[in-house]
């Protein structure tokens, strides 16, 4: 963490609502829609408090109609203002994913870079409570995919705040994805990991740079999310193994720091990935062939990865432990990379 | 018109309070419309006959200096241009994957919208959109290859305006098959909601690719779905550009004082196949013959002249004028350069 420390912690939540707040204070086109984002303040609570301090007229709860509003997000950000639309879970992309994929993401190209879209679509990601198949999945793999979005992950309340702040002054179309699990909701699981030490004043994390959040010399655990909690998790455990262990934060998959995951796997030779989405054409793939093509010679085993294993996620609570990475899972993965 | 099923449209008709003050046309309005109409017929024909270059005998779509699907709007020109008069600078149109007319008719860079076509350097995208994808910011001018998908853009640009305190409109062109998508209700409720300054312009010609009206909606008229979202929904008959002049002119009006949105429906014709390469198999050559007799290149000059608004020689000189124009940006076109291939790594983000 590079801005100033300060002794104020926050959840993730309370972090997102502050950089929001601040933006709508800063930037006059900058305005929030989407379901339950006003008087409720978001599901969430990422817009917490903002309709009583902005009004309706620019904290705007929208009808259920996500092609109608994330549209008219494209359209808003087309003639000047600076939009954030919440989707209130990824899941439920499949009712306007044309508006995402093919329309906000693709017109800056279409125009030769005559016409910019800069909005941010907020989205509530991941399971572990038993929401069952369509209400707990990551999905940003493939978001990640599409191009023309970048795609951003906070693990932490201080980069939550950051990445919002950079999502927000982006001339680009930014894909904001909060993990649950990782907000500090009163209503979820108890997260120590959720609250953290976060400045007061705006400040800018910037968005396509990974963080070595835990450093480590025997293995690299690259992941996104929630997970970055469990392979700290796991790491601390493994400590007492004697095996150092460390954590690579991507905090964006687009862009991707490649650099940082190669520049990784040259120090400690081995690398796990760790990913709550898909195991499929996802992320896990895409960051071993990335330390593949950047440090091949440097590799003393094959990488592992643990991911979902490619089945709709489950409701019983058994069942989604069984698909979810755990912490278990990422101690064992990291005891067999050593012990290859 | 029998052209469209009558049938099924019996006696509904939209509710006409878009016409209720009777609207004087300024003669220049009336000749403009009409010029405007020949650039758009005359740049149709012209991208027609070079799309067929190099593709036959055996039709390759992938060859020629015009690749790609080619969709074009001969017969509904009224459409565009009876909106246009209407319009003021920083105005917003979505329009569909059949754009030109629309495009010509609000000003859009003729000769950049070409060399897009073309797939040219100097086109409006440097050739990264082609004819579907035609982006302009001045005139503010998107299209989509979507179904449906210009309709929440233009409602976000309309909150802009709303947000931004302008008096400016936009407007949305989409056909009568969209008006089955989800994107055409969710607009209407979201415009009407928020009381947004947007035009829905449907654009029925009658046909969803090959599939008529009659099978696909289940209303004669969809000015008549305006009434479900509590906002005035026109019929314009008769492919009439003074008809369309007259309900766009009332409907943006609204839309500029604070009124809220409108929905116009206009029967027109889709002269031509859904694209080219299409054999219209689906057609009668009945059918083909009777919208050649209603063809508005025809009719509304006949009309301006008998009505004493121009003289034959005046439409000459017009017609005349926008060839002119058109063949200057085909040739424009013709003779810019395409991109570098490596061009095609640029642009993905600002």
């Amino acid at each position: 963490m590079t801005a100033t420390m300060t002794e104020r912690k926050l959840t993730m939540q309370k972090a997102i609502a502050e950089a929001i707040r601040q933006e709508m204070e800063r930037d006059e086109s900058v305005f929030v829609m989407g379901e339950d984002v006003g008087v409720y303040g978001g599901i969430f609570g990422a817009t917490e408090g903002l309709l009583d301090r902005f009004g309706p007229d620019r904290v705007i709860d929208t009808p259920i109609s996500e092609t109608a509003f994330i549209g008219a997000a494209v359209g808003a950000a087309i003639h000047g203002m600076r939009p954030i639309a919440e989707l209130m879970f990824v899941d439920f992309f499949g009712v306007c994913m044309d508006q995402i994929y093919n329309n906000m993401a693709k017109i800056h190209y279409f125009s030769g870079g005559a016409v910019k879209v800069p909005m941010v679509l907020t989205t509530a990601v991941g399971g572990g409570y038993s929401d069952a198949g369509q209400h707990s999945q990551t999905l940003w793999g493939t978001f990640a995919h599409l191009p023309g979005m970048k795609v951003v992950v906070p693990s932490s309340a201080y980069d939550a705040k950051g990445l919002m702040i950079s999502a927000i002054r982006d001339d680009n179309p930014v894909v904001y994805m909060f993990h649950k699990g990782a907000l500090g909701l009163g209503w979820m699981t108890h997260n120590p990991h959720a609250t953290g030490p976060v400045p007061e004043e705006p400040y800018a994390v910037p968005i396509g740079k990974a963080e070595v959040v835990r450093e480590g010399t025997d293995v690299t655990v690259v992941t996104i999310g929630l997970s970055v909690h469990r392979a700290i998790d796991a790491a601390e455990t493994l400590d007492a193994e004697g095996i150092s262990v460390e954590v690579l934060d991507l905090r964006s998959l687009v862009p991707l720091d490649r650099e940082a995951i190669v520049e990784s796997v040259k120090k400690t030779h081995r690398l796990l990935v760790v990913d709550e989405d898909y195991r499929s054409f996802g992320m896990t793939g895409e960051v071993i062939t990335t330390a593949i093509e950047g440090a091949f010679d440097f590799l003393d085993a094959p990488p592992i990865r643990i991911a979902e294993p490619d089945v709709p996620i489950p409701y019983s609570r058994p069942l989604e432990r069984f698909v979810l990475p755990g912490v278990d899972d990422i101690v064992a993965g990291v005891r067999g990379l050593v012990a290859a | 018109m029998r052209l469209h099923d009558e049938a099924i449209v019996g006696a509904a008709r939209g509710r006409h309070d878009l016409k209720e003050v009777a609207m004087e046309i300024p003669r220049d309005d009336l000749v403009a419309m009409y010029a405007t109409m020949a650039k758009i017929r005359y740049f149709e024909e012209r991208i027609r006959e070079i799309y067929y270059e190099d593709k036959l005998p055996a039709f390759d779509i992938a060859a020629g200096p015009i690749p790609g699907e080619m969709h074009l709007a001969a017969g509904q020109e009224p459409v565009a241009v009876g909106v246009m008069p209407h319009l003021r600078p920083g105005d917003a149109i979505t329009a569909t994957h059949r754009p030109h007319h629309v495009a010509i008719a609000q000003g859009v860079d003729l000769g950049r919208m070409a060399a897009e076509i073309f797939g040219k350097d100097t086109g409006l995208g440097h050739g990264k959109g082609g004819h579907m994808h035609l982006f302009s910011v001045e005139p503010s001018f998107g299209c989509s290859g979507i179904i449906g998908e210009g309709m929440p853009v233009a409602c976000g640009a309309a909150l802009a305006f709303k947000r931004q305190g302008k008096d400016n409109v936009a407007i949305s062109f989409f056909g009568e098959g969209a008006a089955n998508q989800g994107a055409f209700h969710e607009s209407l409720n979201l415009a009407a909601l928020w009381n947004l300054p947007v035009v829905f312009i449907c654009e029925d010609n009658g046909w969803a690719i090959s599939v008529p009206k009659h099978a696909s909606t289940a209303i004669a008229d969809n000015s008549d779905r305006a009434s479900a979202y509590g906002m005035p929904g026109v019929l314009v008959p008769d492919n009439d550009p003074i008809g369309v002049y007259e309900a766009a002119g009332a409907a943006i009006r609204r839309a500029r004082e604070g009124r809220g949105p409108s929905l116009i429906e206009v029967r027109t014709l889709r002269l031509w196949g859904h694209f080219e390469g299409d054999a219209d198999a689906y057609r009668s050559e009945e059918y083909k013959q009777e919208m050649a007799e209603h063809d508005p290149m025809v009719t509304y000059p006949e009309r301006l002249i008998a009505e004493g608004v121009a003289t034959p020689a005046e439409i000459d000189a017009l017609t005349k004028a926008a060839h002119e124009e058109v063949d200057e940006a085909i040739e424009f076109a013709r003779s810019s350069p395409y991109p570098a291939p490596e061009d095609a790594l640029r642009h993905v983000f600002a």
